[in-house]
């Protein structure tokens, strides 16, 4: 012992018998250092998170519909982002099944971006056919579409526009049921958000009857 | 450990005092090693003054961002005002701020030279692997240093370039949600992201761009540094033992530099002066408008020193998705064929190709671009061990490589250019080929660099006294 210690102070080559039960120690109390420098930065991570503040204010709003008039949208804002609420008309729900071949995702299968729900997963994507309900956010990089629901060409549109959302950042082309056209940069249809009726001109988003 | 010295008889008050300190603290022996008696090679050229300009960057960053702390506000409630305050109400705090926009323009524009100078003179070339990747990482503090200032003042601009960045992060299969959620620490860029991007901008990245700057330095001053024409100046010696072909960097290249500083803050201050907007590309109209989470502006495009790379991101669409895969099969097919691997490695070679193919038709389109524009940039960390050239310097490569590397400047700068335009077809027709132009050039550099005819490199370095 005395003399490996000395042999290494002075340089010698490492001919020496290994302790190994100081080695063991060595790696035992490496490896206990290590677990302690990982269960403190434990609180560092989880402070990245949503505060408790955040996620309170991440609760449902209400919202109420009772003066939208068919063709009409209005904005309600849950989690700092925009809502939809859209009351169509019968001609805009009417051409919504004509549009399903030129969609990436008609049946609202994917899950990539947004679970779709139950309730949404039909050619009006709504609990009620009239009323569309999405987050008016772009399933690509997260900008704002704008409303494009005038049928026919204009620009930035193809010919044959059956009306819609358009996205200005990157040229992304939604449906009135929020769902995205083929060969677009955004992979899916925008988002419906857990919603239900508490009354039929009063609806509460951000909570559905499972929750 | 050095001997105590005693200071000469005859010593002023000066040197006494110098003489106290270096018995307790090697000052001089820094200053010598770091600067004073550094032997840099003397035919040093223009390109080699941007080094000295980005640590001039550097401080004026660092020192005008101090006194913007002074006077901001992390909050997004106040944010916005608060510059605004800065801009009207803080005496002087106009230069400041504009001192501090248009330095990180001109720190983008001074590193974009100072990479360029390392790569036509082959400055990542052994032995200098570690300068080289030290200063990749500098470059990466510093676009996470733009990026997360960006969105301090507040506006359109910062908020929703943020957004979109952000969201690139959600891109990542099966954690992405998670991960942008742990970004923003909130369900859309807020005020928690305001905080954290704060405290990352004024402490945490600058912290480690530091340490990053002293290993490169450090790195640098042991190795030596390169020139113009990729000799190594060490294997000349003089009878002093010091290099033949090089000089004390004082004075010689502290007036050289003095010189070339005077320059860059004249065109410096003419910037700040009369254009510190930077006609809309150092800083976006649209900023000028408080953030608002409800409306996108109608044209977002990032500030020009990110343009490239936000160009490759939107070049990677469904039909580049197919191109990639066909590039995977060539390429696979190549190594097979010419490759010169074993049977083992083009078994590996293979069954890569496919995983590889299978991956980018499963995945989105929307994540293999965030992977291309990350790794546009990753890439540069592999430049010593892609290039295979047996000369260093581009002026004894053969002639057609000064082609390549013009062509590969003016692609980046067509990327650059798209970058700020609303995309069309045509225009991400030609990002699509830049793009491929782009990591062509690095990924096929192992083969090219090594074909054609090299000049002779000559003993010692090429150098007129004027």
């Amino acid at each position: 012992m005395t003399d490996a210690r000395s042999g290494a102070l002075a340089g010698a080559p490492h001919d020496q018998q290994i302790d190994s039960s100081k080695r063991t120690w060595i790696i035992a109390s490496s490896c206990a250092g290590v677990v302690g420098v990982g269960a403190t930065a434990v609180p560092f991570v989880a402070s990245f998170q949503p505060s408790e503040r955040a996620r309170a204010a991440g609760a449902a709003v209400e919202a109420d519909i009772g003066g939208l008039k068919p063709g009409e949208k209005m904005t309600v804002e849950w989690r700092g982002k925009p809502v939809w609420i859209v009351r169509r008309t019968e001609q805009q729900l009417a051409a919504l099944p004509k549009v399903d071949k030129e969609l990436a995702d008609p049946e609202s299968k994917r899950t990539n971006f947004a679970i779709t729900p139950e309730y949404a997963r039909n050619d009006w994507r709504s609990i009620k056919k009239e009323y569309l309900v999405v987050v008016g956010i772009c399933s690509h990089l997260g900008c704002s579409p704008t409303d494009k629901f005038v049928p026919g060409a204009q620009p930035s549109l193809p010919d044959d526009w059956a009306g819609g959302f358009l996205c200005p950042c990157h040229g992304s082309t939604f449906d009135m049921s929020g769902r995205v056209y083929k060969d677009k940069p955004a992979p899916d249809n925008l988002e419906v958000p857990p919603y239900m009726y508490l009354s039929d001109t009063r609806l509460l988003i951000g909570e559905d009857k499972k929750a | 450990m050095a001997e105590f010295r005693e200071a000469p008889a005859n010593a002023t008050a000066g040197e006494k005092l110098l003489n106290w300190v270096d018995n307790r603290f090697p000052l001089t022996k820094l200053w010598n090693d770091q600067w004073g008696q550094y032997y840099a090679p003397k035919n040093f050229n223009f390109w080699y003054i941007f080094g000295s300009l980005a640590m001039l960057v550097l401080v004026i960053q660092i020192v005008t961002g101090i006194f913007l702390v002074m006077n901001y506000k992390p909050d997004a409630a106040l944010a916005f005002a608060s510059v605004e305050y800065i801009m009207r109400d803080v005496p002087g705090g106009w230069i400041i701020r504009y001192m501090h926009s248009t330095g990180a323009s001109a720190f983008f524009i001074v590193v974009y030279l100072h990479m360029f100078r390392g790569l036509i003179y082959g400055s990542y070339r052994k032995p200098r692997e570690l300068i080289w990747i030290f200063g990749c990482g500098i470059f990466l503090c510093l676009m996470a240093e733009a990026f997360m200032g960006y969105l301090l003042p507040w506006g359109q601009m910062s908020y929703w370039g943020a957004q979109v960045i952000v969201n690139l992060f959600s891109a990542v299969p099966f954690i992405g949600n998670d991960l942008s959620l742990l970004i923003r620490g909130d369900y859309v860029v807020g005020d928690a992201t305001l905080n954290r991007f704060f405290s990352f901008h004024v402490i945490a990245v600058p912290l480690v761009l530091l340490g990053l700057v002293v290993a490169h330095l450090i790195a640098l001053h042991e190795v030596g540094s390169n020139n113009p024409d990729g000799v190594e100046v060490k294997a000349k010696r003089g009878p002093d033992g010091h290099p033949l072909d090089a000089i004390p960097s004082h004075p010689y290249y502290t007036v050289h530099d003095i010189f070339g500083v005077s320059v860059f803050l004249l065109i410096f201050s003419a910037v700040m002066f009369f254009a510190p907007e930077g006609g809309g590309y150092f800083l976006e109209p649209n900023n000028f408008i408080e953030a608002n989470p409800l409306k996108t502006p109608s044209h977002i495009a990032p500030v020009w020193y990110f343009t490239p790379y936000y160009s490759m991101l939107r070049a990677t669409t469904d039909v580049m998705v197919n191109i990639l895969c066909g590039a995977v099969a060539i390429g696979a097919i190549l190594g097979v064929l010419r490759g010169g691997f074993g049977a083992t490695g083009k078994v590996v070679l293979v069954v890569a190709a496919v995983v590889a193919g299978f991956l980018l038709k499963t995945f989105d389109p929307k994540f293999w671009g965030v992977v291309v524009m990350g790794g546009a940039v990753i890439i540069l960390f592999f430049l010593p061990w892609l290039d295979r050239s047996p000369v260093k310097s581009i002026r004894y490569r053969p002639d057609w490589h000064k082609a390549v590397y013009a062509v590969f400047v003016v692609t980046f700068l067509i990327l650059g250019y798209l970058g700020i335009q609303p995309p069309d077809p045509l225009k991400t027709g030609i990002a699509q080929v830049c793009t491929l132009l782009y990591f062509g050039f690095f990924l096929l550099m192992p083969w090219w660099s090594q074909m054609g005819t090299f000049k002779p490199v000559p003993d010692r370095v090429t150098y007129h006294a004027h």
